[in-house]
Order: C-alpha cells, then sequence, then structure tokens
C-alpha cells in the first residue's frame, strides 16, 4: 500500500479567464456609460445654472409643495381607507343591490381617469352652487385643495375597496368555519381572525397604491393647487428654467424610493412568523 | 406620387367617417341628438368629441407597440447574465416607475424642445423657436412609462417559466433565439396576459394627460367645450363615459384574447 510522502506544495490560483467582450457586453458598458453621462449632465447643469437668487425664491416654495403633496396624499389614504371598508362589505354581502351599487362605484371610479374626475368634481359641481349653498357645503367645492382631496379620496376608495375584497376572499373558507366552530361571534371572528390575515396579504398591494397615489397627485396641479408639481409649474413658468422639472423629478423619486424601502421593511417585520 | 397618397388619404378619413361611433353615419350622436349641443357639425360639439375620441384611441393605440418592444428588451436586459446590463436596465425602470407621468411627460415634452433646439443652434440654424409635435411627445412619454411597468411584468412572467423548458431546447439543438420565440414566448404571452391587461386599462386613463400638453384628445376637446358653453359637468360626464366605454369596450376584448391564449388549456 502506498502513500503520499509528501505534500503537494501550495499551488498559485489559476489564472482567471479574461471575459471576452461579446456585443452584450458592450452594449451593457455602453448603456451604463450612457446613464452616467446623463448623471453627469445633470449634476453639470445644476451647477453650472446655480443661481442663490433663485434659490432663495423657489426653494422654500418647493419645499411648501412637498408639504401639500404629501398632505393631500397622507389625507386621501386615510379618508380612503375609511370609506373603502363599506364599500368592500358591500362588494362581498349577499344582497344584490348593494353588491351591485358597489360594483358600479368601483368600476366607475377604477374606469375614468383621475384627471378628468378631478375636472368633474371641481369645474362640474360649481353648476349645482344654489343646492350646495343651500346644503352649507359649497365652502368645502370652492376650494381646489378640498375638491383635490375629495377627488384622490374617492378615487382611492374604490381601489382601496378591491384590494381589501381581494385580500379577505384570500382567506381560506375554512378559518371562518373554524371560528364558527369554536363559537365565536362572526363579528368578533372577522376582527380578530380574517382581518389580520387579509391585512398581511393586502399590505404589498397597499403599498402600491400609496405610491400610484403619489404620482397620481401631481394632477391637482392642473386645479390650480400648488403642490409639488403646482410650484415647478410655477417656478418654470416664471423662470423658463428647464431645472425646475429637475428638481421636481428628484423629489418624487425620493420620495417614491423611500416609501418602497420602507414599505420592504414594513412587510419583512410584519411576515417573520411565515418565514420558513 | 402625391396624387396618389392624397387619394389614400382621403379614403382613409372616408373610412374613418364610416366607422365613427359618434358623429358617423350610425353614430350616436347623428342619431340621437342632432339639434343638441352635441349635434355634428358647426352647431354642436359632438363632431369635436369625435376627433377628440380618435385622438385618444390612436395615441393609446401607437403607444402600445412602442412600448411592449421596449419593455420586451428591458425585461430581457433586467435577466441577462451581464452585470452592466441589469444594471442599467434596473435603473430605467427605478425612475420610470417613480417619476408622476405627468412629470415624465413635461421632461420629455420641454426637453427635447431644449435639445433640438441646442442641436440646431450649434448647426447654425437661425429660423423660428422649435416646437416638437405633441402627439410625437406624447406617445414617446407614455410609452416609456408604459414599458417600464410592461417589463416588470414580462421579467416576473420569465421567472415563472421553468428552467427546463431552456434545457430542452438546447437538447433539441435549438439555437437560444429560436427557443425564445418557439418555447419561451408562447409561455411567456399566457402567464403575462392578466397583467399587461391591467397595463393597457392603465394606459386608456393616463392617454388623458396628454390634453395638458394641449394636444386634442377628448378631455381637451370637452374642456374647449365647457369654456364656450359653460356646462362643465355636463361635458366632463361625457368624457368620463368615453373613457368607461373605452374601457368595457377593450374588456370584452381582452376576454377574447385571453380565452385565444389559454386555447392550450381548455378541457376538451
Amino acid at each position: 500500500m502506498s502513500y503520499a510522502e509528501t505534500l503537494i506544495p501550495p499551488q498559485p490560483a489559476p489564472r482567471a479567464v479574461a471575459k471576452p467582450m461579446t456585443a452584450t457586453r458592450l452594449g451593457g458598458y455602453i448603456l451604463v456609460a450612457f446613464w452616467a453621462l446623463l448623471a453627469a449632465l445633470l449634476i453639470f447643469t445644476v451647477i453650472n445654472g446655480w443661481d442663490p437668487e433663485k434659490f432663495t425664491r423657489y426653494g422654500p416654495r418647493y419645499l411648501h409643495g412637498l408639504w401639500v403633496t404629501l398632505s393631500i396624499v397622507a389625507l386621501s389614504v386615510v379618508f380612503g381607507a375609511v370609506l373603502s371598508l363599506p364599500l368592500a362589505m358591500a362588494r362581498l354581502s349577499n344582497n344584490r343591490l348593494l353588491n351591485w351599487l358597489a360594483y358600479c362605484y368601483i368600476y366607475f371610479f377604477r374606469g375614468t381617469p383621475l384627471l378628468a374626475q378631478l375636472f368633474l368634481v371641481y369645474y362640474g359641481l360649481g353648476i349645482f352652487r344654489p343646492q350646495l349653498e343651500a346644503v352649507g357645503i359649497w365652502w368645502f367645492f370652492r376650494d381646489a385643495w378640498y375638491c383635490g382631496v375629495f377627488a384622490m379620496t374617492i378615487n382611492t376608495a374604490a381601489y382601496q375597496a378591491e384590494i381589501l375584497r381581494g385580500a379577505i376572499e384570500s382567506v381560506p373558507h375554512g378559518q371562518r368555519e373554524a371560528a364558527a366552530a369554536l363559537g365565536i361571534h362572526k363579528a368578533i371572528a372577522f376582527r380578530k381572525i380574517i382581518l389580520p390575515q387579509a391585512l398581511i396579504v393586502a399590505l404589498r398591494p397597499y403599498g402600491n397604491e400609496i405610491i400610484l397615489l403619489i404620482k397620481g397627485s401631481a394632477v391637482v396641479a392642473i386645479i390650480t393647487v400648488l403642490d409639488l408639481m403646482g410650484e415647478t409649474r410655477y417656478a418654470f413658468s416664471r423662470t423658463f428654467d428647464y431645472q425646475t422639472y429637475l428638481w421636481a423629478a428628484i423629489f418624487y423619486l425620493a420620495i417614491v424610493e423611500a416609501l418602497r424601502h420602507l414599505w420592504n421593511w414594513i412587510e419583512r417585520r410584519l411576515t417573520r412568523h411565515l418565514k420558513r | 406620387m402625391g396624387g396618389l397618397f392624397s387619394a389614400l388619404g382621403s379614403f382613409w378619413s372616408l373610412l374613418v367617417h364610416i366607422f365613427d361611433p359618434l358623429c358617423g353615419p350610425v353614430g350616436i350622436f347623428t342619431w340621437l341628438a342632432p339639434s343638441t349641443i352635441l349635434a355634428c357639425g358647426d352647431t354642436g360639439w359632438g363632431d369635436e368629441i369625435a376627433l377628440g375620441l380618435q385622438v385618444t384611441v390612436s395615441v393609446a393605440v401607437v403607444t402600445l407597440p412602442i412600448g411592449l418592444i421596449i419593455g420586451f428588451l428591458v425585461a430581457l436586459g433586467q435577466q441577462s447574465e451581464e452585470k452592466s446590463l441589469r444594471l442599467s436596465a434596473g435603473v430605467y425602470t427605478t425612475i420610470f416607475r417613480g417619476l408622476p407621468e405627468l412629470l415624465t411627460l413635461f421632461i420629455i415634452y420641454y426637453g427635447m424642445q431644449i435639445l433640438i433646439q441646442y442641436l440646431l443652434d450649434l448647426a447654425g440654424y437661425s429660423g423660428p423657436p422649435v416646437e416638437i409635435n405633441a402627439f410625437f411627445a406624447g406617445v414617446i412619454a407614455l410609452s416609456v412609462v408604459f414599458s417600464a411597468y410592461c417589463s416588470e411584468v414580462l421579467l416576473s412572467a420569465f421567472r415563472a417559466i421553468p428552467k427546463g423548458q431552456y434545457e430542452a431546447g438546447d437538447a433539441l439543438g435549438l439555437h437560444r433565439r429560436r427557443t425564445l420565440r418557439l418555447i419561451v414566448l408562447p409561455q411567456l404571452i399566457r402567464i403575462a396576459l392578466p397583467g399587461l391587461t391591467n397595463l393597457w386599462m392603465v394606459l386608456l386613463k393616463d392617454t388623458s394627460y396628454v390634453s395638458i400638453i394641449s394636444l386634442a384628445d377628448i378631455l381637451r376637446q370637452t374642456s374647449v367645450a365647457v369654456r364656450v358653453t359653460k356646462q362643465p359637468f355636463f361635458f366632463y360626464g361625457i368624457a368620463c363615459c368615453l373613457y368607461l366605454v373605452l374601457a368595457i369596450l377593450s374588456s370584452f376584448l381582452l376576454v377574447y384574447i385571453d380565452r385565444w391564449a389559454k386555447r392550450s388549456e381548455v378541457r376538451r
């Protein structure tokens, strides 16, 4: 029987094979170079066109616009969530009429553009001014900001109702039956058993809906609300400086990306117990 | 040659007139609202709205193939083995899914105007200021947004196709491209169709943004009508109804396409 008398001395690692330059690789490099060039151009225009006077004049306005955008979105998400609950319940109920009414509402607001709904609310309801004044809510529909919040609320309620309905339907029927077998009241079973499971399913669609709403909120600038987009249009109409739009783009991208990462974190945190 | 083109053009406009659902020979407004504010012709706003409908539909229909092709290429880039391609495709989708559609539209509309003006100035051009076509800018902006979302849908569809399908293609001695075309693509369409359906509905609604860069679509034409007639609720209501009808019609059409795509799964 033979055995090794000496150890093989350590060898140098084999030489790395140089990756051949393929067409795909070249294309990838060109595209990366293109993005880098665009980024450099962006930084160059910002530095080159830096004007302290413009900054002091429009900087605070941008921050104010940012605040308006965020507050409009937050309000409409919350009110939309409140409004979406009865809508989803109506969609899930066995009552034909309720179901049909909720279906029509959801179909209308999901089938038409937010911009058209906004025009319908802000300009269209002006026709009913005497009636609205008689009821005493004309002050609400006279103001562009309130109209923006109102239109976005009824719009997002339709989407959120659909999300909620899908999530509630995704909870297996056995859960309900188990609760009934344990003698738990239906309302409590819904609140403590069905809803927590449904909300985990709904988490991701809700995050997408909020992001869509942030992006959609730019249209309220068209009915003269001075949100981030509105301030941008104002600054552009005064200065004809293309940078105004680039700044708005940076702000929007930052909000959306921050929210996306925050949402991913929340989802990871809330679904810890589902990980295997 | 010019005569041929003008003849073709007039034939096309005749065709469009005959099949016009609002103001054609069998149009709704022609029959139901002949002497009202919606009449077709000089007395009403029917023909203007019909024109707006044409513009909206053509923006959406022109955007769809462009967006699908760009989105497919971006999805291929995102799942490529080459790191730089993945990076640049990721940057593309992150930017255009994060920006509001309206802002994308403005950036492309004004940005292209400034860029072309600058290039022309460099070339020694001295004429009236350049104005790019609003239809062109609208289609480009919408297809950029559409393609960013489309690439995500296609990417998840690509991931749903098992690796064995590619290996089977290799085992049969098919070239990579033929594997893609003959084996992967038919399955990809079937998996991605629900997502693409949603995107088409979103695109139909997003076309309303082109009205803001004064392209005469449904919303723009109804806004003009509102400014003249002072009947905002009526006209914006009609605009909403038109969008709704477009959505309903396309959902009918998409049911057929879905059935066609799933014809292999039908139980016989």
